[in-house]
């Protein structure tokens, strides 16, 4: 990989007449396709007839510019090599790159405890950061179904709302406390996730995504149609800000800027958020690599890699699936409370389909399976929907444009080798291209 | 022989639709013995062994799996992981079914699943880390260091196993299913894409095997050389019925197996079935 084989020299080195004849296919394409949607402009006249007029130079110089282009393109191609955009990246970078990675889990993580320091008076960044937080976690949960066990999920979001309204409801109608309700919501997750594996886990594949998608939509529109409970549409508001082990972070008398002493200041909360939200996501890490290491997660892992040898040395396949559904949707349980209590104010539309869509790119883009993949991808795509925030109308195009130039780069996700979880004498990552995806 | 018997399989019959794959076919397989199931491509051998294992419910007859503690197992009614499980069968595949993506030492692990799941407290031990998990892995470990040291793969323990040569990769499958423990072991054509090295080596491992553990093994196979050299019975199917049975010279004597296994050409099977010998 980091070196270039003096061999393909000569296939390097097309002749001209072929790199002509890829050009002018281009321009021809170009030709067509732009011909009726530059070419001709049509628009309704002042009495509704059709108006129509030419735009021939337009369609000139974009044709021209196509033929230039595939030039341009195929050229650069042959400097770079047939291998691509890998080809680009010297060995010495890639050295460093490994260097970088080694350290770079532990720096994350000493920036992400410093986070509320440096930017203490920054409400927006502390927003985004406990934001990208909540996806991290979310990601961390997801990637225990799709990434370790392969079955594919669309509709996580189910469990991450039924998180959020257990937290709601428990806490508005009963009022007890968040650290209560925490743990409730996430054994009521992992029941509804134990509920949705027994029919669906005798699919496999796409089937099985479809039917995940589907349970996502239902909760969705029991949520909404549910009124007495749920209180539909309007959601549910008022829900009980978290204490810090009973003590509230307001104002008031006892609140625990009175107590400490010091001078009541909202970014308080703000900060006390962001470390909950942090500790509980790396709890769902903590556990999940440590679940990695036991015999339940070789086997989900083993699940991935081939279902009929698991069955033929006695893994009980539905249990062990049932377990990683069970397992990522109490993760997601857990974030859906913390979103409760950070919002204050719920309601379906924080639950559709794309937060799913969300969630499995942020896994797919990480490297399936990769804690620290997961993290890094949750950080730019959240911060990168951010980022791209100053381009209006185009941030979804250059957004789309990026991840299509990612997973060109790295088809396996940013991490895509696999960590053993047992070695004997040294542990060697497993290149992506042994690593199976799983399909249900 | 009754007594002796493991695995006796009694009037088994399996159809596809109309496709009569295996048609009431009896045979037993001894004890702390090899017994091979040969005959010509097509000829219900696979089914057969997918019957026993679990992967298919047979339409009819009954196999029954005799413990050495007497305890009797109708495999018929058990289905897919609780024959592995509870009736302690062990099998491989013909094309190669390992955990690619995972290392060899990891696939040894997997199949010891069931015990340490127990060592685990089914998870929620392991997950705090009490001493007795970390013992029972220990012990895991051993076992599977063991057995890579059987196979010769001592030195790839941390390779991935998608990585490891063909005949490494056969060896290993091996190795993971008898880390499971099993009663009886099921071979389906471990020979094959193997070399006359290779071949003499997957023999001497699996005459150890017989020998030193006692586990009792049933074998498809191709390769005459291999059934030939450790087979103590052989079960010849051709059709989806047995032919023919008896020791491998009885075997290989009957004109009838020579007629069916190896087509009408008289002489060239001849041939070919002494260059086994």
């Amino acid at each position: 990989m980091t070196t270039i084989p003096q061999t393909t020299h000569a296939s390097r080195t097309a002749g001209i007449p072929s790199i002509l004849k890829t050009a002018v296919i281009n321009a021809l394409v170009a030709l067509v396709l732009f011909s009726l949607m530059v070419g001709i402009r049509t628009e309704a006249g002042s009495d509704g007839q059709l108006t129509y007029w030419t735009r021939f130079g337009e369609l000139a110089s974009l044709v021209a510019v196509v033929f230039g282009g595939s030039i341009v393109i195929e050229l650069l191609r042959q400097w770079i090599g047939p291998s691509g955009a890998e080809r680009l990246v010297p060995p010495a970078v890639h050295t460093g790159m490994a260097f970088v990675g080694r350290f770079l889990a532990p720096a994350l993580l000493i920036f992400a405890l410093l986070v509320p320091v440096i930017f203490y008076n920054q409400r927006y960044i502390l927003d985004l950061a406990i934001l990208v937080l909540t996806y991290v976690m979310l990601g961390w949960g997801l990637n225990v179904v799709v990434g370790l066990a392969g079955l594919l999920d669309l509709g996580y979001v189910a469990f991450y709302a039924v998180g959020a309204y257990s937290y709601a409801l428990l806490a508005t109608n009963f009022g007890w406390s968040f650290w209560v309700c925490l743990p409730l919501a996430g054994i009521l997750a992992a029941f509804w996730g134990m509920l949705l594996g027994f029919p669906v886990l005798r699919l496999r594949g796409d089937y099985l995504a479809i039917v995940t998608l589907a349970f996502g939509e239902i909760i969705r529109l029991v949520i909404i149609n549910w009124q007495e409970l749920t209180g539909g549409p309007n959601g549910v508001s008022g829900i009980p800000r978290p204490t810090l082990l009973g003590i509230p972070l307001d104002n008031s008398d006892d609140g625990l800027a009175a107590k400490l002493g010091i001078e009541y200041s909202p970014t308080h909360r703000i900060v006390f958020l962001f470390y909950l939200i942090l500790a509980m996501a790396l709890l769902t890490n903590w556990v999940t690599i440590r679940l990695r290491r036991l015999p339940i997660g070789r086997a989900w892992e083993a699940l991935r890699e081939d279902e009929v040898a698991c069955r033929a040395l006695g893994i009980n396949t539905t249990s062990t699936k049932l377990t990683a559904f069970a397992t990522g949707a109490m993760f997601g349980g857990f974030a859906g409370a913390f979103f409760a209590t950070r919002q204050g104010f719920i309601s379906p539309e924080s639950f559709t389909f794309q937060e799913s869509a969300l969630v499995l790119a942020i896994v797919v883009l990480g490297g399936m399976g990769s804690q620290l993949g997961v993290a890094l991808a949750a950080l730019t795509m959240i911060g990168g929907f951010e980022l791209f925030r100053g381009l209006e109308t185009y941030r979804m195009l250059v957004f789309g444009m990026a991840m299509v130039l990612i997973m060109i780069w790295r088809p396996r996700g940013l991490i895509g080798h696999r960590a053993p979880t047992v070695f004997l004498t040294k542990a060697k990552a497993i290149s992506s291209d042994l690593v199976k995806e799983g399909h249900g | 022989m009754s007594g002796e018997s493991i695995l006796k399989v009694d009037k088994l019959t399996m159809r596809f639709g109309g496709i009569v794959a295996v048609h009431e076919l009896s045979f037993a397989a001894e004890r702390r013995k090899i017994t091979a199931l040969i005959g010509p491509n097509g000829a219900g051998k696979t089914t057969v062994f997918n019957c026993i294992t679990g992967f298919y419910k047979p339409s009819g007859g009954t196999i029954r799996l005799t413990h050495d503690d007497g305890r009797q197992i109708a495999l018929e009614r058990l289905n897919d992981f609780r024959i592995a499980k509870q009736a302690k069968v062990a099998r491989t595949f013909q094309n190669i079914r390992l955990f690619p993506g995972m290392t060899a030492l990891e696939n040894l692990m997997v199949a010891q699943h069931n015990a340490l799941m127990r060592a685990s407290g089914f998870t929620f031990l392991g997950l705090i880390g009490v001493p007795t998990y970390r013992s029972a892995e220990a012990s895991a470990i051993a076992l599977a260091t063991e057995w890579l040291r059987r196979v010769n793969l001592l030195d790839r323990a941390d390779d991935a196993a998608g990585n490891l040569a063909y005949g490494d990769q056969r060896r290993l499958e091996i190795a993971r299913a008898m880390c499971t423990e099993p009663a009886l072991l099921c071979l389906d054509e471990p020979a094959a894409g193997l070399n006359a090295r290779e071949s003499a080596a997957l023999s001497e491992l699996l005459l150890s095997i017989r020998n030193e553990l006692g586990t009792s093994i049933l074998l498809i196979e191709h390769d005459m050389s291999v059934v030939m050299e450790i087979s103590d019975h052989i079960v010849v199917m051709d059709h989806g019925m047995k032919i023919a049975q008896g020791s491998p010279r009885e075997v290989r004597d009957d004109p009838k197996v020579i007629a069916a296994y190896l087509g009408t050409d008289e002489e060239e099977a001849i041939a070919v079935m002494e260059s086994g010998s």
